[in-house]
């Protein structure tokens, strides 16, 4: 650097520019690749709404509506896990806010009247807290099923997630969530039921839940809303929003620099995750027709995720077809093997991390050779 | 070089301290950038220049002031500084690799929109994405995710991104690092096109492509600024060719 003498600027252009080509047509979306989900969508309500009430007997019936119920919560997964690179290992807890407050409504309009819950004349001294009140309303319940899991998830996530927690810390965090959560409602029961949870409904909403028409129709309520709610995930994932989301958790310091605050954008997908999360406990009650603490704690929890990277967490489809998959294997094989299945479902987990990392909706692409890269957070 | 201060925008730094737990990365740094010129930075490793610039962009405390627009860039965090116009570039090119180079430079603009209009899909690509796709070149890899792009190319989307978030002072860190002679040389046309209307500051250790393109240089030692001047000044200053002379940085390309 002593004897260097200044030069004069490089004026070469070594490559000649190339002729700007734009025309605008080429920076639009392709159509095809938009709404060909659409059409996906459009087969899976035919197949659920259409040919399932038709073709499958009750039983198998509200089988699947379980199946949709949990694959409810599970699409909140797809978009917080697979989108926003958050591990939500708590979401037990949101599924188990909003399956309680449908089950405390319906364990009202058993209870009648002016009534109070069974198992708290047989457990307690026959008093009911003052907070089941307000859930005799068939239109609080309703309300509260959204209302109550997107605050406390907008709190919880506030906190963590301003915080920057991340990564395992996130995932052991929201993990810890629901084994405390199922720990409260065991510990209380009195007012929750406890390990017994909240069971033998009669009605809800004034239906007799006995009734077969009735049946049919909670199933359809709950596949229609797995259609809502993947309509609503489709045209989140091709919005800016959607973008924005993927871009956080691929680069969360680098949305900081273009003057964004990834906390907010994750507090989105985390709280839509919550809420859809809620609606699939509030569904998986009267189909179902108990909730306990065993349905909402840990290994709940896991399950739900296990279904989710099993059918592929960044598709869209994934989570559901996933979450209908794991819902299946589990009743069947039980029924064959009462104590072996979970080898069955763990071996099948182990088969596709190692072999399909993007989960089963990636076979498709993967066999058309445009398989993206899929980096396993 | 237009050095005037009507009506052209200025980063004023006093007095600007970095404190490693006793350890002074930057010691008490008076600097001011102005508009229209090529601003480079440059010293050895361990000089402070990165550490300045993050200070400068909210990743690390400091102290002093640091005042652009009536703010002081010190008190405030990394996405309000962003969007009181000040952008920056990092040493390894971070570009959202799964999302296409479009993508990339839309999400950039985003923080223009207001947050619920992000819940639509984007039709066709808004006038200031496509105006930085042609001024980085890359209109015809629109499309194409940023994952494959050459080195050299991710550093430009880099640029384009800093463009349509409409920075009016760019830090740009080692940004032609480990790219060909011909890179470099469209490299330095393109910031002297983007020039005129901006702050940009670049911080680089390569010697030929400063000498090229500076129209300012600064020259930063142990956290502390050693000389300022054009180029010609610079290099006549005996004490930055000592620094120089010391370590095999600044001789490795001449």
């Amino acid at each position: 650097m002593t004897a260097v003498v200044p030069e004069t600027k490089v004026t070469d252009v070594t490559a000649a520019d190339p002729p700007p080509e734009i025309i605008p047509a080429r920076h639009r979306r392709s159509p095809v690749k938009d709404y060909g989900a659409l059409v996906g969508i459009a087969v899976l309500a035919a197949i659920l709404l259409l040919w399932a009430p038709s073709s499958l007997s009750s039983f198998r019936l509200s089988n699947l509506g379980r199946y949709c119920a949990l694959a409810l919560a599970s699409m909140g997964i797809g978009l917080a896990w697979g989108r926003g690179g958050m591990l939500v290992l708590g979401q037990g807890v949101f599924f188990g806010l909003g399956a309680y407050a449908m089950a405390m409504h319906m364990k009202l309009e058993v209870a009648g009247p002016e009534g109070v819950p069974d198992f708290m004349t047989l457990y307690g001294d026959g008093t009911m807290p003052v907070w089941w009140e307000p859930f005799r309303s068939g239109t609080f319940t309703v309300f509260a099923i959204i209302f109550i899991p997107a605050v406390v998830s907008l709190l919880m996530g506030w906190a963590i997630l301003k915080r920057r927690v991340k990564g395992a810390y996130f995932a052991i965090l929201t993990q810890a969530m629901a084994v405390a959560f199922a720990v409260l409602l065991e510990a209380t029961g009195k007012e929750t039921g406890g390990f017994n949870g909240l069971n033998t409904f009669s009605t809800v909403f004034g239906y007799n839940l006995f009734d077969p028409e009735v049946k049919q129709n909670l199933y359809r309520v709950a596949a229609g809303l797995v259609i809502v709610f993947l309509l609503i995930l489709w045209q989140l994932y091709r919005s800016r929003y959607g973008e924005l989301l993927v871009a956080t958790r691929d680069a969360e310091e680098r949305i900081r620099f273009l003057g964004y605050d990834p906390a907010n954008i994750k507090l989105v997908a985390f709280v839509t995750a919550a809420v859809m999360a809620a609606v699939g406990g509030a569904m998986f009650v009267p189909i179902v027709g108990i909730i306990s603490p065993l349905d909402v704690g840990a290994s709940a929890s896991i399950l739900l995720v296990a279904g989710v990277a099993l059918g592929g967490r960044t598709s869209l489809f994934g989570p559901v077809l996933g979450a209908i998959a794991v819902g299946y294997g589990r009743s069947t094989l039980s029924e064959s093997f009462p104590t072996q299945w979970t080898y069955f479902l763990g071996g099948l987990f182990v088969v596709v991390i190692l072999l399909l990392p993007g989960g089963v909706a990636s076979i498709g692409s993967k066999l058309a050779g445009l398989r993206k890269r899929e980096v396993l957070t | 070089m237009t050095a005037s201060f009507l009506g052209e925008d200025y980063l004023e730094i006093r007095d600007l301290t970095v404190d490693f737990d006793g350890f002074k990365a930057v010691n008490g740094v008076d600097l001011t950038l102005l508009q229209g010129r090529l601003h480079f930075l440059i010293g050895p490793n361990g000089a402070g220049k990165t550490t300045l610039v993050d200070a400068l962009t909210g990743l690390v405390p400091a102290t002093g002031t640091a005042a652009f627009r009536n703010k002081d860039l010190l008190a405030m965090k990394s996405h309000q500084i962003v969007r009181a116009g000040v952008g920056r570039t990092f040493q390894t090119a971070t570009v959202f690799e799964e999302l296409s180079v479009l993508q990339n430079l839309d999400i950039a603009a985003g923080m223009h929109r207001r947050a619920h209009t992000a819940l639509r899909a984007r039709r066709e690509a808004p006038v200031r994405v496509s105006e930085a796709l042609e001024t980085i070149g890359l209109a015809n890899l629109a499309n194409r995710s940023a994952g494959v792009l050459a080195h050299g190319q991710k550093q430009w989307l880099e640029v384009g991104m800093l463009l349509v978030q409409d920075a009016k002072v760019m830090f740009l860190d080692e940004t032609v690092a480990g790219m060909s002679d011909a890179e470099r040389s469209e490299t330095g046309q393109l910031l002297q096109r983007i020039a005129p209307e901006r702050t940009i500051v670049i911080i680089e250790h390569d010697m030929h492509f400063m000498r090229s393109f500076a129209d300012f240089v600064t020259v930063m030692h142990s956290g502390e600024i050693l000389a300022e001047g054009t180029v010609a000044e610079v290099q006549a200053d005996e004490r930055v060719q000592e620094v120089y002379m010391g370590t095999p940085t600044g001789a490795k390309r001449d």
